[in-house]
């Protein structure tokens, strides 16, 4: 069954799932990603290394959207703000059908393992439209601080100012608007 | 397209795992993608202070409108700051590329762009000045790692020293003791030169010379301001309490960063300032002209620093007081505890700051006659002249973010701490590796924090955002307290992008809410106005 192979091999496909999606940072990075271990001065690398692990064990056990979208989100957060053209930034979930090509390919022709591999290259896909979202709502919310942040430079100025010398007239409620 | 025409999707994402770069780092020229850069400095500010080449530019132009002699302007000014700062020729000079600072820059961590290595930033001059001023550099070029200032160098110059926060956290890790900070600050004096700089540092700067502080609001506006929180404290405590404005004789004067006058989270900091100084009966003043602690003449040139600060020590002449207290703030305490002393001194008219409540003595602030605000109230605390119940702050479960100027430069670690475990109940650190002086920057220091660089700002946030949900998912801390102005604008929006469940706020906040007032009615809200008690918010 495909999915004892990708239990077996667990760790060599993560293993290459992550180099792979490592490959899209420049050279000098790749190496500081893969060898700084702390959590907190590699905080990039440990996202990768927990987002993808924890990615392929709920696909492993069918886990519950909330879980998948927890885990994408550890990784699609930081790539929706390093300037990546959002294919790049999400479709690092397709790059696990590589992985999976690469490292099980041979046992999966093998044992003629393709009606399951389809199913689990769905999987796939649907994790794809997932981290989708995820990346949208991320940018959303960078356009919702901006606002915010130009909003919040002066509230309590113009708050103090229509307090004192009254609303400017085109703010005002009129008799059509008032609640 | 057919489909055998699309390209799968490793392909698309141009992965490469041997690659080597296309073109070596000397010869890639700079992107600038909107989010990532700095909008350039209006042309009228630049007219407002005297400064060169003001005009109308963008980055994304191909001609930025330098002057003809650009490169002559560029190389006298630094041939000048070599021979003017031994430091800075230090710097040049004995960088060995160990390596060791490569990753603790938060740009570095949070882009995985290589020139947001300490090094390879500092590198960027470097290369420059091998080429123009060092023999081995003439003579062997690019094999002693030289290379010639070209427009192009000018731009990497501009989207790098302008992606530094001038933290100076890789600046723990050299062991030669290199300042990157300081190689930024340099290069942005140069860049000044030619006419490079940006608006979010130029229209603060213009304003507070013209206006004292960095919105331009005219003293009666600061007033109103003023007057406004004076009523928000008497709704909440029934306290009308003490503002006393440019009063002359006063013991203290008090000056701190506006930003806490004008927006949320920082008024709460500074409504905390005007209950505390009320409780204690302090004989001080707060100033108009004075009206900002805040100084972006750190992000521009040591002469606009000067500039800038020259108010500070005017003003408390004028009014005659004894000696100078100031709130709050980050980058202004590294001007006022590092330069303000000899770039405005001596301040032979003040007298050695002693706290009238407690006859403490500070020492430490002998020369410069300014006392940050959290060593007084730690020793009014240490000296049990406050009645806190900091029960009050219940709701509050708090981590507490050093901010880099005090930490790192001026070694305020833990007199916030102590007052913060005085107030509040429920403290929790951060991991070892991202405090006190290894401190993770808030990724807008130095002018970075403006809404138009926002997606540099997150990339510079997540080591600081990462250490942040560590306790929030450990300990549920849902406030993250700093003691910095910038801090409390830019974390703002760290925690919205990254922690969307922690608020962030001042200590003086906190103080204020713990403080218990002679005189005051049964307090049923924070200086938020938020309910005391969960059971009062059902």
């Amino acid at each position: 069954m495909l999915k004892d192979l990708l239990e077996k091999q667990r760790d060599a496909v993560v293993d290459r799932w992550k180099q792979l999606l490592v490959g899209t940072y420049p050279p000098e990075t790749q190496r500081f990603l893969k060898t700084q271990k702390n959590p907190f001065a590699n905080p990039l690398g440990n996202s990768i290394d927990e987002g993808l692990e924890g990615l392929y064990d709920n696909l492993l056990k069918d886990g519950d959207i909330e879980k998948f979208s927890e885990f994408l989100d550890r990784v699609v957060r930081i790539r929706a703000v390093q300037g990546y053209a959002p294919s790049t930034a999400v479709g690092f979930v397709f790059l696990l059908k590589e992985a999976v090509q690469e490292i099980l390919g041979q046992a999966i022709r093998e044992n003629r393992l393709y009606e399951e591999l389809l199913t689990f290259e769905q999987k796939i896909d649907s994790l794809a439209l997932l981290s989708f979202n995820i990346y949208m709502q991320c940018r959303e919310t960078i356009f919702e601080i901006r606002t915010h942040e130009i909003r919040n430079r002066t509230s309590r100025l113009v708050e103090r100012a229509c307090q004192k010398y009254g609303m400017p007239q085109e703010w005002a409620d009129t008799e059509e608007t008032k609640a | 397209m057919e489909l055998h025409n699309l390209s799968k999707p490793q392909d698309l994402m141009n992965i490469d795992l041997n690659k080597t770069p296309e073109t070596p780092w000397m010869d890639t020229p700079v992107n600038f993608r909107d989010g990532t850069y700095i909008y350039p400095a209006a042309g009228k500010n630049l007219k407002r202070l005297g400064l060169p080449n003001p005009r109308e530019w963008s980055p994304t132009d191909e001609d930025w409108k330098l002057p003809d002699n650009w490169k002559e302007i560029i190389m006298k000014g630094l041939k000048e700051r070599l021979d003017k700062y031994r430091s800075f020729r230090l710097f040049m000079d004995i960088c060995v590329r160990c390596g060791a600072c490569m990753d603790k820059c938060h740009f570095f961590i949070g882009s995985g762009d290589p020139k947001n290595m300490p090094v390879l930033r500092a590198e960027l001059l470097r290369s420059v000045y091998r080429n123009d001023f060092t023999t081995l550099g003439k003579m062997l070029g690019r094999f002693a790692g030289a290379r010639e200032l070209t427009v192009d160098v000018l731009k990497e110059w501009f989207y790098y020293f302008f992606q530094c926060t001038e933290c100076r956290r890789c600046s723990v890790f050299c062991p030669y003791g290199i300042d990157t900070a300081e190689v930024t600050m340099i290069g942005r004096e140069l860049l000044n030169l030619v006419g490079l700089n940006i608006n979010w540092v130029m229209e603060p700067v213009a304003n507070c010379y013209r206006f004292g502080n960095h919105l331009g609001i005219p003293p009666h506006g600061v007033k109103d301001m003023w007057e406004f929180m004076v009523d928000d404290i008497e709704n909440i405590t029934g306290i009308n309490v003490n503002l006393p404005i440019n009063k002359k004789g006063a013991e203290i004067l008090f000056v701190t960063p506006s930003g806490d006058y004008f927006a949320d989270p920082g008024t709460y900091t500074c409504m905390g300032y005007l209950m505390l100084f009320h409780e204690i009966g302090l004989d001080y003043t707060w100033s108009t002209y004075a009206s900002e602690g805040g100084n972006f003449g750190l992000f521009t040139s040591h002469e606009m620093i000067k500039r800038l600060n020259a108010k500070i020590y005017a003003e408390a002449k004028r009014l005659g007081v004894k000696w100078i207290l100031g709130g709050e703030c980050g980058h202004m305490w590294r001007v006022i505890h590092q330069y303000m002393e000899t770039m405005n001194g001596p301040a032979d008219f003040l007298e050695a700051p002693v706290s009238p409540i407690t006859g403490t003595k500070f020492e430490n602030a002998k020369q410069s006659k300014m006392v940050h605000i959290m060593e007084f109230t730690a020793d009014l605390i240490k000296h049990g002249k406050l009645k806190l119940d900091p029960s009050r702050n219940r709701k509050v479960r708090a981590t507490y973010h050093d901010s880099c100027n005090p930490a790192r430069a001026a070694g305020l670690l833990e007199e916030p701490r102590y007052v913060i475990q005085n107030v509040c109940e429920d403290f929790f650190e951060m991991p070892e590796n991202t405090i006190r002086e290894q401190t993770f920057c808030c990724g807008g220091g130095a002018g970075l924090g403006n809404d138009e660089n926002l997606e540099m700002r997150m990339r510079g946030a997540f080591p600081r955002a990462n250490a942040l949900r560590h306790v929030q998912d450990k300990h549920d801390v849902n406030r993250l307290l700093c003691m910095c102005a910038i801090d409390r604008a830019t974390l703002t929006a760290l925690t919205h992008y990254w922690a969307p469940d922690v608020s962030v706020g001042g200590i003086h906040e906190l103080v204020a809410n713990a403080l218990v007032m002679d005189g005051e009615q049964e307090r049923t809200e924070d200086l938020r106005g938020e309910p005391l008690n969960e059971e009062e918010e059902e």
